[in-house]
């Protein structure tokens, strides 16, 4: 029988190299600082974000996999959880608590009261509009693309803009159907 | 403690950075992608070395800073010291990093399959360039670094052997 799946990734994070969160939170913050001077628009940089997060999470989905020994989950609530307990865990060392369900079970909240990227950052009054963390939606949208997933990632709370935690609304849109690439006489 | 992320974390981050500015952004223009990611890793070192250097007494010359860049500071963003330091005593440092971990997983983005064993001239030259652009970012960083320090200097790098299998 297989291993049973971990519901944490506190072992996994313990095992894999791991460097100090100052580097990559300093480096992270001189991106976006970049993006700003160059890009002049919030909601430009916003996009851009985003696009990059999707980059790493279609990338990242295969880490993932590959690390946590995770198969496939019953339901999107699992999905969440996993999410939340072990794929945030493995790679920044935090975890997300799952919340605000919908009836149907396509909709939920992932809350994180600590977040590696905004530590030491603070947005000026000319910064209003950015997402700061959205290269983290873009990560995840693209992670769960990669496993026929399409969802819709947005941010309700963020600890920069005034609120006590972060909080990212990850909504199912569709399950998309596998389809094989190769037909069985090739 | 401190606190610590998974170091594909950072892999991904600079990589894709790099891929932003080099492909997207200033896809016609390598030499201004160059400078942008050059002045993230400046933003980053200018910051990170104040934070390193809390504990410690003020650097009395160069030769000094330098070989703290080389130990306490190459350690804590790559886990292992500067190899070899050489100086010209004229200004001139030369510090080799035989195993520096952010080149080490580079690969020439898949060609179409070509019969010839051998990579041809064109494909090695770009891999080079690809390679290149990934060390504007720690060249950034160590310059930010020594200019925090009261060093102003310029950075450069080269790369001898990529990293390859035998």
């Amino acid at each position: 029988m297989a291993p049973a799946a971990p519901r944490t990734g506190d072992a996994v994070f313990a095992s894999v190299e791991r460097v100090n969160a100052e580097l990559f939170t300093l480096t992270y913050g001189a991106i976006v600082r970049q993006l700003l001077t160059d890009l002049e628009e919030v909601d430009e940089v916003n996009k851009q974000l985003d696009q990059m997060g999707y980059n790493i999470g279609v990338r990242l989905i295969d880490e993932f996999l590959a690390k946590s020994n995770i198969s496939r989950c019953v339901d999107f609530k699992e999905t969440a959880e996993v999410i939340a307990k072990v794929g945030f865990k493995i790679f920044l060392g935090v975890t997300a608590t799952v919340t605000n369900w919908d009836a149907e079970g396509t909709s939920c909240s992932l809350v994180l009261e600590e977040n590696p990227l905004v530590d030491f950052v603070e947005l000026p009054d000319t910064c209003q509009g950015l997402y700061y963390c959205n290269i983290l939606s873009g990560v995840i949208r693209g992670a769960l693309e990669m496993v026929s997933m399409k969802t819709e990632v947005t941010w309700v709370r963020d600890i920069l803009h005034g609120d006590d935690a972060c909080e990212l609304r990850v909504k199912l849109v569709k399950q998309i159907p596998e389809e094989y690439p190769y037909k069985d006489d090739d | 403690m401190a606190r610590e992320v998974a170091e594909s974390c950072v892999d991904a981050v600079v990589i894709e950075m790099v891929s932003a500015f080099c492909d997207r952004f200033y896809s016609a223009e390598p030499e201004l992608a160059a400078r942008r990611i050059e002045a993230i890793g400046y933003q980053v070192g200018h910051q990170l070395v104040e934070r390193y250097t809390v504990d410690c007494p003020r650097f009395t010359d160069h030769l000094e800073a330098i070989k703290f860049i080389c130990k306490d500071f190459w350690s804590e963003l790559f886990k292992k010291q500067i190899d070899n330091l050489k100086t010209n005593h004229r200004g001139t440092f030369v510090l080799q990093d035989n195993m520096f971990r952010w080149i080490t997983r580079i690969s020439p983005s898949p060609v179409p399959e070509s019969k010839n064993e051998s990579p041809t001239p064109s494909e090695d030259n770009q891999l080079a360039q690809a390679t290149s652009m990934h060390l504007y970012f720690p060249c950034g960083i160590i310059r930010g670094a020594l200019t925090n320090l009261g060093i102003p200097c310029a950075v450069s790098a080269d790369i001898s052997h990529r990293p390859a299998c035998k």
